[in-house]
C-alpha cells in the first residue's frame, strides 16, 4: 500500500478538538496521527498515563477521546491497557463479543522511561496485543519541566537547573527504544513528525496492525519546556533527525532497518541552538558540553548503523 | 436520569452525577471552544495555497478541515489556537500569522 | 445437598473462583496468598475455566490489569496480601472511585518492619479509607461463603469488595467445609451485565476523569451512598445466601450476646478463640459474649451500637495498631457508632493483639474479660490503649 498524504488527511480524525493542550504542543499531533492509522472499519479502546495528555482531554465532562478511553493512574497505563485487552480476548473467546478491537496506550516521558517504565516492560513482555506510544517530550510537562531520565543531557530543566556547579542534568537520556527491543517483541520503532508524516502513519499503522505487542517512541515537542517559538515545531523535529540525534528507525521481529539517513549528518548545534533549554550550552568557555553532546550522538549512530548492518 | 455529558453542568447534584465520573459518549469536547486562546490568527491567501496539505497533520488542534474532494478548507476558528505551526510548514507562503483582534 | 470436603482457606478460596469462572485473573505471587493463584492458574492451564489469566509483573500491575478488564466490561479478580496490598493501594482508590467491581481475595499478615509474614490485619486495615467493601472470614467456610456472596453485593452497589481471611491461620490449616454444587453457585452468583463499559462497540466510554472541584465532591458523595446502600445489599445476599445454604450472615456475628454484661468485639479467626473461651466461662455462669464483625466496610454501626448498649465493659480487638497513641482502628470507630447512637453507658477498652502473627489462646481472652471485670467491679476504666500479650 502506498503512502498517501490526501487519503491520511482526508480519515476523520479519532481525536476530537477542544482540548486543552497548550498551542503548538506536539502530544496532540502525535495521538491524532496515531489513531488515522487505525483502519476506519476497528474499534479502539485507548488508554493514556496521567500526563498533560490525560488532565487536558479528559476534564470531566469533556472527553477528546472518540473512541472509549480510560485514564488509571500515572505508571500503569501499559498495565490497564493490558487488562482491557485481556478482557477483549476471554469475552471474544466466550463468544460473549463480536466486534473487533484495537488496543493503544500513550505515556508521556515521564509515564513511560520512568514511573511507568515497570507496568510497561511486564505488559511488553507478557506479548498483549496492544500498541504503546511513548510521546516523548524529554522532561515532566506537566508539573512544569522536571527532568526524566528521557531528558537529554546538559538540558536547563526545574530540577536540573543551570547552576555555577551543574550545568544542567548531568546524565545522557536513556535509550528506551533499544531497550523496548530488548525485550523481543515483534514491532519496535522509533520516529517523528516529518515533512508529509508517512514515516510516522506506516509505523503507528504497523504498530496497530502486526500481532502482539508493539512499541512506537514518537519524539513530540513541547514549546513550553524546549523553549523554542510554537511555530517552529516542524523545524525542531526536522533538526533532530538531520543531526541524528533521533533516527528514525523500527525493528521487525528484532531486524533493525534505517528508515532515513540524512545526506549530510549536521552538526549538532543546529538541533541545539533554536532551544532555550540548551542556550547555556552556546556560550563562551562552554564548547565542552556542545563537543560533548557531538560524541554522545555519534557514538549512538554509529551503533545504530551497525545494528542496521550499513 | 439523564447520563448526557451536556447535562454534567457544575451544578448536577451528587444523585444525578455520572458513577464515577465516567462518561458514555465520545467527543464531548468539542463544545470547548478554545479559538478564545489565540493571539495571533492563521489567515490563508487562498490565491497561493496548491492544496499540497503539508499543513493539515500538522495542526494539533484539527483545526484544518480536508474536505471529501481532498481539498482543505478554511480555518476552523472555534479551536485553533493560533500556535503557528501550519504558517511555518507552508512551502508557498500561503498562510500567514496576523495579530488577533477582539 | 452441599458437598463435603477438607481444604485449605486458600483452596477453598480458589474453588470459589473456578465454581464462579470469572472473565480474566490479575494475580502476583506474595505469601500467604501465593497459593490461591496457583491453584487458579491449574485450572486455567487444565482448561476448567473460561479465564484468562494475567500473571502480572506486581502487584500494582494486579490491579491496574484488573481495573482495566472491570472497566472492559469483564468479571476481574485478584488476591494479595500484605505489602502486596500496600503496592495496590493506589489502584485501590482507583478502582473504588471508578465504580468498578472488582473481587480480591486477601490473606491478611503483617506489614513490615521487621518483615514477618503471619497474620495480623494491618494490611488490610491499612486500605480501610480506599472504598471497598471488606469482609473478614473467621473460617475456611465462611472465607468460601464470603467469596460467593462478594460479586452479587460489589456488582449491586458498583463497588469492589476485599474478601478477607487470616493469613496462614485460615489460609493454610484444612478444615472440614460444605462446598456449593457449580450450578447453583452459578445460579446465585448470576452474570456480570454491566450497564456501560469499555468493549460496548454501540457506546464508547471514558473512564478516569479529570474531577474539578465544582464535581469532585459531588462524585464522592455518591461514592459514599453506594456504600451506606451496601449494608442492606449484604444482609439480603447473606439471607438469600442462607436460604440455599442453611448458613445466613449479616454485617456481625453476635454470640451469646442476648444478655451479655461483658463483651468483645474483633475481627477474624479470632473469634473462634473467643467463642471457645466465652463457652468456658458461661459454663461458670459469666454472663459474657462476642460479637464479631464480618463486614468491617460498610461499618456495622448500628449492629454494634445494638449488641453493646446494655453491656457494662466491653473490650475491642485490634489486630493492628495506628500508632496515634491512642487506640486502633476498630476500638475508634466502635467508640464513634456508640456516641453517634447516644450511648455512653458501657465502658470500653482497646487492646492491641496478635501482631505478626503473636498467638491468641483461650488464656488470653479470658484474661481481657478478666480485665473487663476489675472495670465492672470498680467503675474504674483505667488505661484504654493496651497491648496484649506482649513481654513486660
Amino acid at each position: 500500500m502506498s503512502y498517501s498524504l490526501k487519503e491520511n488527511v482526508m480519515k476523520e480524525d479519532r481525536f476530537a478538538a477542544g482540548h486543552r493542550m497548550c498551542a503548538g504542543c506536539g502530544s496532540p499531533i502525535a495521538v491524532r496521527t496515531v489513531l488515522r492509522a487505525l483502519e476506519p472499519e476497528d474499534h479502539a479502546v485507548v488508554c493514556s498515563a496521567t500526563s498533560c495528555l490525560e488532565v487536558s482531554t479528559f476534564m470531566y465532562p469533556y472527553t477528546a477521546w472518540k473512541d472509549s478511553f480510560i485514564h488509571n493512574a500515572f505508571e500503569n497505563a501499559a498495565a490497564t491497557i493490558s487488562g482491557v485487552e485481556t478482557a477483549y480476548r476471554s469475552l471474544k473467546k466466550q463468544g460473549k463479543l463480536d466486534a473487533s478491537y484495537k488496543f493503544v496506550a500513550f505515556g508521556g516521558d515521564g509515564g513511560t522511561y520512568d514511573i511507568g517504565f515497570q507496568s510497561l516492560s511486564g505488559a511488553m513482555e507478557r506479548g498483549h496485543d496492544m500498541v504503546y506510544v511513548c510521546y516523548d517530550n524529554e522532561a515532566y510537562m506537566n508539573t512544569g519541566i522536571q527532568r526524566s531520565s528521557s531528558t537529554p543531557h546538559f538540558a536547563d530543566t526545574t530540577t536540573t537547573p543551570v547552576g555555577k556547579v551543574i550545568p544542567g542534568k548531568p546524565q545522557q537520556k536513556k535509550n528506551l527504544t533499544k531497550i523496548m527491543v530488548a525485550h523481543n517483541i515483534p514491532y519496535v520503532a522509533q520516529t517523528t513528525f516529518i515533512g508529509n508524516f508517512k514515516d510516522i502513519t506506516e509505523k503507528a499503522h504497523k504498530a496497530f496492525y502486526t500481532p502482539g505487542a508493539a512499541f512506537l517512541n514518537v519524539m513530540a515537542p513541547c514549546p513550553r519546556g524546549w523553549r523554542y517559538p510554537s511555530e517552529k515545531l516542524m523545524e525542531i523535529t526536522k533538526a533532530a533527525v538531520e543531526t541524528c540525534v533521533w533516527p528514525l528507525y523500527e525493528v521487525v521481529e528484532g531486524k533493525y532497518t534505517l528508515n532515513y539517513e540524512p545526506k549530510k549528518k549536521l552538526p549538532v548545534e543546529e538541533y541545539l541552538r533554536p532551544q532555550g533549554r540548551f542556550a547555556h550550552m552556546f556560550k563562551p568557555g562552554n564548547e565542552w558540553m556542545i563537543e560533548e553532546v557531538q560524541k554522545e550522538v555519534d557514538r549512538n549512530w554509529e551503533e545504530l548503523l551497525k545494528l542496521c548492518n550499513l | 436520569m439523564s447520563h448526557l455529558a451536556k447535562d454534567m453542568t457544575p451544578d448536577v447534584t451528587w444523585r444525578d452525577i455520572t458513577p464515577g465520573c465516567n462518561i458514555y459518549e465520545g467527543g464531548t469536547s468539542q463544545v470547548v471552544e478554545t479559538g478564545d486562546w489565540r493571539t495571533m490568527k492563521p489567515v490563508i491567501d487562498w490565491d497561493k495555497c496548491k492544496q499540497c496539505l503539508l499543513c493539515a497533520p500538522v495542526c494539533p488542534d484539527m483545526s484544518i478541515p480536508v474536505g471529501k474532494d481532498g481539498k482543505r478548507g478554511d480555518f476552523n476558528y472555534f479551536f485553533c489556537k493560533g500556535c503557528g505551526i501550519c504558517a511555518n510548514v507552508c512551502p508557498f507562503g500561503a498562510i500567514s500569522m496576523v495579530k488577533e483582534d477582539k | 445437598m452441599g458437598i463435603r470436603e477438607r481444604l485449605s482457606g486458600n483452596e477453598a478460596v480458589a474453588y470459589a473462583m473456578k465454581q464462579i469462572n470469572p472473565d480474566v485473573m490479575g494475580a502476583y505471587p506474595i505469601t500467604p496468598s501465593t497459593e490461591i493463584p496457583q491453584y487458579f492458574s491449574a485450572y486455567v492451564d487444565n482448561g476448567e475455566v473460561d479465564t484468562e489469566f494475567i500473571a502480572v509483573e506486581s502487584e500494582h500491575s494486579a490491579m491496574s490489569t484488573c481495573i482495566g478488564a472491570e472497566a472492559a466490561g469483564a468479571r476481574a479478580i485478584s488476591a494479595t496480601s500484605s505489602c502486596g496490598l500496600c503496592y495496590m493501594t493506589e489502584m485501590l482508590y482507583v478502582a473504588a472511585s471508578s465504580r468498578l467491581p472488582i473481587t480480591l481475595a486477601v490473606c491478611c499478615r503483617a506489614l513490615s518492619g521487621p518483615i514477618n509474614i503471619h497474620n495480623d490485619h494491618s494490611d488490610a486495615m491499612g486500605v480501610r479509607d480506599a472504598g471497598w467493601i471488606m469482609l473478614f472470614a473467621e473460617t475456611n467456610q465462611e472465607a468460601y461463603d464470603n467469596y460467593l456472596q462478594a460479586m452479587r453485593i460489589g456488582e449491586a452497589v458498583g463497588l469492589p469488595v476485599m474478601v478477607c481471611q487470616d493469613g496462614f491461620i485460615t489460609s493454610h490449616a484444612i478444615e472440614n467445609i460444605e462446598l456449593e454444587e457449580t450450578d447453583k453457585v452459578k445460579k446465585f452468583v448470576g452474570q456480570y451485565k454491566p450497564q456501560h463499559y469499555l468493549l460496548n462497540k454501540d457506546e464508547p466510554m471514558a473512564v478516569g476523569a479529570f474531577g474539578m472541584p465544582a464535581y469532585y465532591m459531588e462524585a464522592k458523595r455518591q461514592q459514599a451512598q453506594a456504600m451506606i446502600d451496601a449494608k442492606d445489599v449484604i444482609r439480603k445476599v447473606g439471607k438469600e445466601f442462607g436460604e440455599m445454604t442453611g448458613r445466613t450472615y449479616g454485617l456481625v456475628e453476635n454470640f451469646m450476646m442476648d444478655d451479655a454484661e461483658e463483651a468483645i468485639v474483633l475481627i477474624g479467626s479470632s473469634a473462634g478463640t473467643a467463642k471457645e473461651a466465652i463457652r468456658q466461662l458461661r459454663e461458670q455462669g459469666r454472663k459474657v459474649g462476642l460479637v464479631k464483625i464480618r463486614s468491617f466496610r460498610p461499618f456495622p454501626s448500628e449492629e454494634l451500637a445494638e449488641s453493646l448498649k446494655n453491656v457494662k465493659a466491653f473490650a475491642v480487638m485490634d489486630k493492628d495498631d495506628s500508632f496515634n497513641a491512642h487506640c486502633g482502628p476498630i476500638f475508634a470507630e466502635t467508640s464513634a457508632a456508640l456516641y453517634a447512637a447516644g450511648i455512653s453507658a458501657p465502658k470500653g477498652i482497646n487492646y492491641i493483639y496478635g501482631l505478626g502473627g503473636r498467638d491468641v489462646r483461650v488464656d488470653s481472652i479470658k484474661h481481657v474479660f478478666s480485665q473487663l471485670d476489675k472495670i465492672v467491679e470498680t467503675g474504674k476504666t483505667g488505661e484504654t490503649y493496651r497491648y496484649l500479650e506482649v513481654r513486660e
